[in-house]
C-alpha cells in the first residue's frame, strides 16, 4: 500500500503540471469521443434498419422513378408480406437552409411497415381524410413550432410549384435511432397535381419498402423481385434496408475517412502532451532514482513506480474526459437533434476512450523507464539539476 | 531588451520537450489547413467549371440540373431569342443538354457513387474550351459509344478506355477520354443527346447553355426570360451557377473543420503551457540573474512570450508544410448540392497559409502567457536563493 501512496505523491508532486496534463488529456479524449459519436450518428439510419425490410429502387440510380404498377407485382412474390412506396419531395421551407426530409407516402401501408414511427390512430385517420394533410416528426415540429392544424407552404424543386400542406399529426419515434425529423404527406396529392401539370410523371414512385416474412430469405426474395423486372424499361435493385441506408452513407465516405484520420491525430496530440510531462518528470528524478537503487530498490520497482505514475495521470485524464464527453454529447444531442437523431455516445465509445487513455499512459512511460534503468547509479548521483 | 539569441538557444536547450510541443502544434495546424484546403479545392474546381460569358437556363427554383426539366417547347422559344449569339453555321450558339445520374461502383472500394451522364450536342465542346480529347476518339456510333472524363475513367468500374458500362438498358463502350482541366466535367461521362433521350426515356432537356451576342445585356435578358409567361425558366451566369453548387459541402467542411480545430488546439495550447511552465521553473536562477543585471519585468515577460511564439510558429510552419503536400492528392466525394460524385484537389492558398500561421501564433500566445507572467512576477531575492 505504501507503494501506491508513493506513486500518488509522485504524480501530485508538480500540482500545476499534473493538473494541466490531466486537463489536456481530458479535452482530447472528449474530442476523440465526440468525433466517434458523430460517425456513429451518421450511421444511425443504418442501425434503425430492420432485418425484415427490403427496399426496391431503380437499378440505375435512386434519382429515377419506378412505376406505381410494380406494387402489386412485388406483393405477389413469395415471401413478401406487405409493400409501401414513397417519393422524395425535396421542397424548400422558406429557405434552403431549413432542410428536413420530406416524403410523399401511402399513409396506411407506410405506418404499417414502419411501426417505429408512432402515430395516434385518430391522427392517421385525419391524414386519410385530408388530401393535403401532412404528418411531421416531433423534432421538426419543435424546431419550427408547428402545431396540428398549421398550414405549411413548401416550394417544390423536383415537383415545381408552391405546395400547401396542413399538419394533421405529429409522430414520435419508438427507438433512439428513429428519425423524428421527417415530413410525411400523401403521395396521391402530388400525383394528382402531376396529372394536370406534367402527365409524363404520373404514377411514378421513388422507391418501394417491403416487409418480408423471414429475414433469412432476404437475399433470395430480393433477387426474385429483381428478376421479375429484368429487361423491363425500369429494372430494379432490391436490397435490405441496411444496405440501402449504407449506400447513402457511403456517399459521404471521404468525409468519414477524414474524421477517422483526425480522431487518430487527436490521440497523437494526447500522446505528445503525456510524453512531454513524463519526460520532464524523468529528467527531474534522475538522482532520486539512483538514490533509490542504492537503497536496494530494483529495476522493476522503478518501472512500476514510473508506469504507475503515468497510468494514474492518464487514467484521471481519461475519466475526466469521459465525464466531459457525457455532458457535451448530451448538449449536442439537445442542440442538434433535428440533424442527428441518434447523437449519443455509446458504451463502446466510452470504453474506447478509456483504452486509449490507458495505452497513452503505458506508451508515455516507456522513455522515462528506459532512462531510469539505463543510467548507472554513479552517474545518476552525479547529476546536478 | 533580452537578445533574441538567448530565447532561441533556450528552445534548443530542451530539445525533446520543444520538439514534442512543436509536433503537437503542427498536428493541429495540419488539420486546420487541411480542412480549409478541402473547401477551397472544391470551390476552385466548381468555379473553374463555369466558363466566362456562358449562360445556363434551368427550370425555376430547381437550383441544379439534377432537378431541372426544360421541355422542348421552352427550349425552342429560348433558342429563338435574338439576344443569343450565333455559331459558325449561323445557328444559335447554344447546347441543349440532358443531365442524368447513374450509380456506378468505384474502383477503390466498390462503393456505389452517383456519376453524371451528360447528353450533349456538338456545340457543347465549343462552349467549354477547356475540354480536350486526350485518349481514343470521339464517338462514331453514338448509339453504343460514349466518352469519359479523365477522373471518371480513373475512378469508376467500366469507365476506362475500351471498357463497357451499362445504363439506360444498353451496353456502352468508352471510346475516348477527355480532359477538362481539373473542372467538374472531368468526373462526368458524355454521350450524344438524342441517344440519351432514347436510352433514359426522358423526352426533355435538363438545361440549355448558351452565349449572349452582347454579354453586357445579361441582366436585361434575365429579366425578359423571367417575365415571359410562356417560360418557367431562370437563367444564371454559368460561373455563378457552378460556384453555388459548392455551398452545402463547403459550409459543412468549414464548420466541422473549425470546430475540430478549436477543440483540438486546446490540447496543443495545454502542451505548450506545460512546456513553458517547466522552462520557467528550470530557469528561476537565470531569471533572477537577468533581473539583477537590470532587465525589467517586462523584458522577461516578452522574452518568454517570444519563446513560446517561436515554438508555436515553428509548429505552424511545419503543419502548413505538411498540409501543402496534401495538394498532391486528389479526392473524390459526393457533392451534396448535386448529389453527384466530384473529384477535386486539396488546394493551398496564401490566405490559408497565413491564417494557419496566425492560428499557431495565437496558440503560442495563449499557451505562453501565464507562464511568462509567472516568470515576470518572480522576486529577485527568492530567485537568487533558489
Amino acid at each position: 500500500m505504501k507503494v501506491f501512496k508513493l506513486i500518488f505523491k509522485n504524480a501530485a508532486r508538480r500540482k500545476l503540471r499534473a493538473f494541466l496534463t490531466i486537463l489536456g488529456i481530458a479535452l482530447a479524449v472528449m474530442a476523440f469521443g465526440l468525433i466517434r459519436t458523430f460517425i456513429d450518428a451518421w450511421y444511425a439510419g443504418a442501425r434503425a434498419a430492420q432485418p425484415d425490410r427490403l427496399v426496391t429502387r431503380h437499378a440505375v440510380s435512386i434519382v429515377f422513378d419506378l412505376p406505381i404498377a410494380y406494387k402489386d407485382q412485388i406483393l405477389s412474390i413469395d415471401g413478401v408480406e406487405d409493400v409501401t412506396y414513397a417519393i422524395w419531395f425535396g421542397g424548400i421551407y422558406i429557405d434552403p437552409s431549413n432542410f428536413f426530409p420530406q416524403m410523399g407516402v401511402e399513409p396506411e401501408s407506410f405506418f404499417r411497415i414502419f411501426p417505429e414511427f408512432i402515430l395516434a390512430r385518430d391522427q392517421l385517420e385525419a391524414l386519410v381524410r385530408e388530401k393535403r394533410g401532412a404528418v411531421v416528426g416531433r423534432k421538426v415540429a419543435d424546431r419550427f413550432g408547428w402545431k396540428i392544424g398549421d398550414k405549411i407552404n413548401l416550394i417544390g424543386t423536383i415537383y415545381p410549384g408552391n405546395w400547401e400542406f396542413i399538419i394533421t399529426g405529429i409522430y414520435t419515434g419508438r427507438d433512439v435511432d428513429t428519425d423524428e425529423t421527417m415530413f410525411l404527406f400523401r403521395f396521391d396529392y402530388v400525383d394528382e397535381v402531376m396529372k394536370q401539370e406534367s402527365p409524363g410523371r404520373v404514377g411514378e414512385v421513388g422507391w418501394y419498402a417491403l416487409k418480408i416474412d423471414d429475414p433469412s430469405r432476404a437475399a433470395e426474395i430480393a433477387s426474385a423481385i429483381d428478376r421479375r423486372f429484368d429487361n423491363s424499361w425500369a429494372e430494379t435493385k432490391t436490397e435490405t434496408e441496411k444496405q440501402f441506408q449504407l449506400s447513402f452513407i457511403s456517399m459521404a465516405g471521404a468525409i468519414i475517412v477524414g474524421l477517422r484520420i483526425i480522431s487518430y491525430l487527436i490521440i497523437g496530440v494526447i500522446l505528445l502532451v503525456m510524453i512531454n510531462t513524463m519526460a520532464m518528470t524523468a529528467r527531474e528524478r534522475v538522482s532520486e532514482n539512483a538514490f533509490m537503487r542504492t537503497l536496494g530498490f530494483r529495476g522493476y520497482h522503478l518501472t512500476g513506480l514510473i508506469l504507475g505514475e503515468s497510468l494514474i495521470i492518464a487514467a484521471a485524464g481519461g475519466i475526466t474526459g469521459m465525464g466531459l464527453l457525457y455532458l457535451v454529447s448530451n448538449g449536442v444531442r439537445v442542440a442538434l437533434s433535428q440533424y442527428f437523431p441518434g447523437f449519443e455516445a455509446s458504451l463502446l465509445v466510452y470504453m474506447t476512450c478509456l483504452v486509449v487513455a490507458i495505452l497513452v499512459g503505458i506508451i508515455a512511460s516507456i522513455f522515462p523507464v528506459q532512462r531510469a534503468l539505463r543510467i548507472s547509479i554513479v552517474d545518476g548521483l552525479r547529476v546536478v539539476d | 531588451m533580452i537578445p533574441a539569441g538567448y530565447t532561441f538557444r533556450n528552445i534548443l536547450q530542451h530539445k525533446v520537450t520543444s520538439a514534442l510541443t512543436i509536433l503537437g502544434i503542427s498536428l493541429v495546424v495540419f488539420v486546420f489547413s487541411g480542412s480549409l484546403m478541402l473547401s477551397h479545392g472544391l470551390k476552385a474546381t466548381l468555379v473553374a467549371t463555369g466558363t466566362d460569358g456562358n449562360v445556363i437556363a434551368i427550370r425555376k427554383s430547381s437550383q441544379t440540373e439534377v432537378m431541372s426539366i426544360v421541355d422542348y417547347e421552352q427550349a425552342r422559344i429560348l433558342a429563338t431569342s435574338p439576344e443569343i449569339a450565333r455559331d459558325e453555321n449561323d445557328a444559335p450558339f447554344l447546347t441543349n443538354e440532358i443531365y442524368v445520374l447513374i450509380g456506378l461502383k468505384s474502383r477503390s472500394n466498390g462503393d456505389e457513387a452517383q456519376v453524371v451522364v451528360r447528353g450533349v450536342t456538338p456545340n457543347s465542346m465549343k462552349l467549354r474550351p477547356m475540354i480536350k480529347m486526350v485518349e481514343g476518339r470521339m464517338w462514331n456510333d453514338p448509339g453504343s459509344e460514349i466518352i469519359a472524363g479523365s477522373e471518371a475513367a480513373k475512378r469508376f468500374i467500366g469507365c476506362g478506355l475500351g471498357e463497357q458500362v451499362r445504363f439506360g438498358a444498353r451496353q456502352w463502350t468508352v471510346v475516348g477520354i477527355f480532359d477538362a482541366g481539373g473542372t467538374g466535367f472531368d468526373s462526368e461521362l458524355r454521350c450524344e443527346i438524342n441517344q440519351a433521350t432514347d436510352a433514359f426515356r426522358r423526352p426533355v432537356y435538363s438545361s440549355v447553355t448558351f452565349r449572349l451576342a452582347d454579354t453586357s445585356g445579361f441582366a436585361a435578358f434575365k429579366q425578359k426570360i423571367e417575365d415571359d409567361r410562356r417560360l418557367t425558366l431562370e437563367i444564371k451566369q454559368e460561373k455563378e451557377y457552378y460556384e453555388a453548387q459548392s455551398r452545402y459541402t463547403t459550409t459543412f467542411i468549414s464548420i466541422a473543420g473549425s470546430v475540430i480545430s478549436i477543440v483540438f488546439s486546446l490540447g496543443a495550447i495545454i502542451g505548450a503551457m506545460i512546456t513553458m511552465y517547466a522552462a520557467v521553473a528550470n530557469r528561476v536562477k537565470e531569471i533572477g540573474t537577468l533581473r539583477a543585471l537590470g532587465f525589467s519585468r517586462f523584458s522577461i515577460l516578452t522574452s518568454f512570450l517570444t519563446e513560446s511564439m517561436l515554438i508555436a510558429l515553428s509548429g505552424g510552419a511545419l503543419g502548413v508544410l505538411a498540409a501543402y503536400f496534401l495538394g498532391f492528392f486528389r479526392i473524390s466525394t459526393t457533392n451534396w448540392d448535386t448529389f453527384s460524385e466530384i473529384a477535386f484537389n486539396f488546394e493551398m492558398s496564401w490566405a490559408i497559409a497565413i491564417s494557419a500561421l496566425v492560428f499557431s501564433l495565437l496558440m503560442g500566445i495563449i499557451g505562453g502567457f501565464l507562464p511568462a507572467v509567472r516568470a515576470a512576477r518572480l522576486k529577485i531575492i527568492d530567485t537568487l536563493r533558489a
